[in-house]
């Protein structure tokens, strides 16, 4: 047979589709309940990460060292999930946890829903709060939790889809630029300030964090995630603090 | 592999000269990226660290073999006018299983290393060794030549990560569960084997030493692969271009 007729690389062609396609969808059902359940842990163990100190699994013990079960535990008795509109208002229909933060972001901000999961822990209640922005190469995302105070951050948990090693991808790897955000506050005089990610170290003790050497379009754009991401929530976070009550009443 | 040793075959060894000249070539006089300058893109943008890029040399390794494996197999059947369309196919199907084992078996490290695995892909070393190898000779060999050039990719990638990481990141192995931290300054948890942030010991003779940032950065990785190119050439002259 002429191996370069028409015909023949027609045939060769379609069957080679024909065989790769259906032994990679087949290896892909197989695996696919696993490798769900895998990205399920992966994103619990992620807000999870943002109450790092409030775990109550021992000292020095974060997300990143407990078990799938402990995840899976610790997250079925502690955590209550909440899906909210950019109204402040409670949406059914929808978990928080199975919000596809990529698809909201590309949304308008009046239709977007937000998770919120409300943690507890020893009669105290932390308000985690997921947002997403853009770093340098492509999207970063965290979730910052905050104290019943609504204004003091109890720890705050970043990843990125691709930051530069050992630039960018720090927000991620090195667990002082996270950790730099325990304490700080986003309101001042309850106005909301965000926290500001700033090139060359913080000034402010209370409202900023050092930026990155050499990450300095990763940092701002975590600043830039915060302000807006949080800001998705204000009106929720007012509605809870009460004292928001005057500007809901000028609306 | 067994199934396609064949008359002739028997005869010889199955890890003889020849595959042994294979395996060896492309980690010196043949290698990928000091002197057939492939697949410098990766070597650029994953060598920060060491971790990544010993995960990335694995995945080159594994797809470079058995990409050529099966190219070699299919070679006598490939037309030729659709021959590259299928290369990329056997790439594409491999490195999608790759991720998908990941997936599987440790999803933290899908994660961590889903853009270099998409990579694989455009490394045209794996594409280079099946036009210029597999395709013109038996699946054995092919795949030796497959693993030796992934080995030698890999060789020279490890390389520039264990500088850039020592002198951009003061660590080893950042990363993975054998982190080492090498030389720094302490501050709260993270602590270094020479603080040189110390009042006295080891550490304190070191108090002017930073991290050079200059190394975290993918041109550091052009310097330094040049100067081993520049090593590579002083003691094995015949590489030296005399046109």
């Amino acid at each position: 047979m002429d191996k370069n007729s028409t015909n023949y690389v027609l045939f060769f062609v379609v069957t080679m589709t024909v065989i790769v396609a259906f032994a990679l969808t087949s290896i892909r059902q197989a695996t696919k309940a696993t490798a769900d359940q895998n990205e399920d842990i992966f994103n619990k163990r992620a807000v999870l990460a943002a109450v790092n100190d409030y775990l109550g699994m021992g000292e020095n013990v974060g997300a990143n060292d407990l078990t799938d079960e402990q995840v899976l535990e610790i997250f079925n008795e502690k955590v209550e999930q909440t899906t909210l509109n950019t109204q402040g208002q409670e949406v059914d229909g929808v978990m928080a946890e199975d919000i596809d933060m990529a698809k909201e972001k590309k949304k308008d901000e009046s239709e977007r829903v937000l998770p919120l999961f409300k943690y507890a822990y020893e009669g105290q209640e932390f308000y985690i709060l997921s947002v997403r922005g853009n770093g340098l190469w492509d999207e970063i995302w965290g979730n910052i939790a905050l104290k019943s105070d609504i204004s003091t951050i109890a720890g705050a948990s970043f990843d990125h889809k691709g930051e530069t090693p050992g630039l960018g991808a720090e927000i991620k790897d090195n667990p002082t630029f996270s950790d730099n955000f325990k304490d700080k506050e986003i309101f001042r005089d309850g106005e909301f300030v965000s926290v500001k990610v700033r090139k060359g170290g913080a000034q402010d003790p209370t409202y900023e964090v050092d930026g990155i050497s050499g990450a300095t379009v990763t940092a701002d754009g975590v600043d830039k995630m915060l302000r807006s991401g949080i800001a998705l929530y204000l009106p929720y976070l007012n509605k809870i603090k009460g004292s928001g009550m005057e500007s809901m009443l000028q609306e | 592999m067994a199934e396609v040793k064949n008359v002739e075959e028997v005869k010889e060894p199955l890890f003889g000269k020849v595959e042994k000249k294979l395996m060896t070539d492309p980690l010196n006089d043949n290698n990928p990226i000091t002197v057939q300058v492939l697949g410098i893109c990766s070597a650029l943008a994953v060598t920060s660290l060491v971790y990544p890029s010993v995960v990335m040399s694995i995945a080159v390794i594994f797809v470079c073999g058995f990409s050529s494996l099966f190219t070699s197999l299919l070679r006598n059947a490939i037309p030729k006018a659709v021959r590259m369309i299928v290369q990329l196919v056997i790439i594409a199907t491999l490195v999608t299983l790759v991720e998908m084992a990941l997936k599987y078996f440790n999803y933290p490290v899908y994660k961590q290393l889903s853009v270099y695995i998409g990579l694989i892909i455009t490394n045209c070393i794996v594409m280079g060794r099946l036009e210029a190898f597999a395709m013109a000779n038996k699946p054995w060999r092919s795949f030796v030549d497959g693993i030796g050039n992934g080995v030698g990719y890999g060789a020279i990638l490890i390389a520039v990560g264990v500088v850039r990481e020592i002198f951009g990141k003061g660590t080893l192995f950042a990363g993975s569960p054998i982190e080492m931290k090498l030389i720094g300054a302490n501050a709260g948890k993270v602590e270094y084997m020479i603080n040189t942030a110390a009042e006295s010991g080891l550490g304190s003779w070191f108090g002017w030493y930073a991290n050079n940032n200059l190394m975290v950065l993918p041109a550091a990785a052009m310097f330094i692969i040049g100067i081993m190119i520049w090593i590579q050439r002083s003691y094995n002259t015949k590489l030296v271009d005399v046109s």
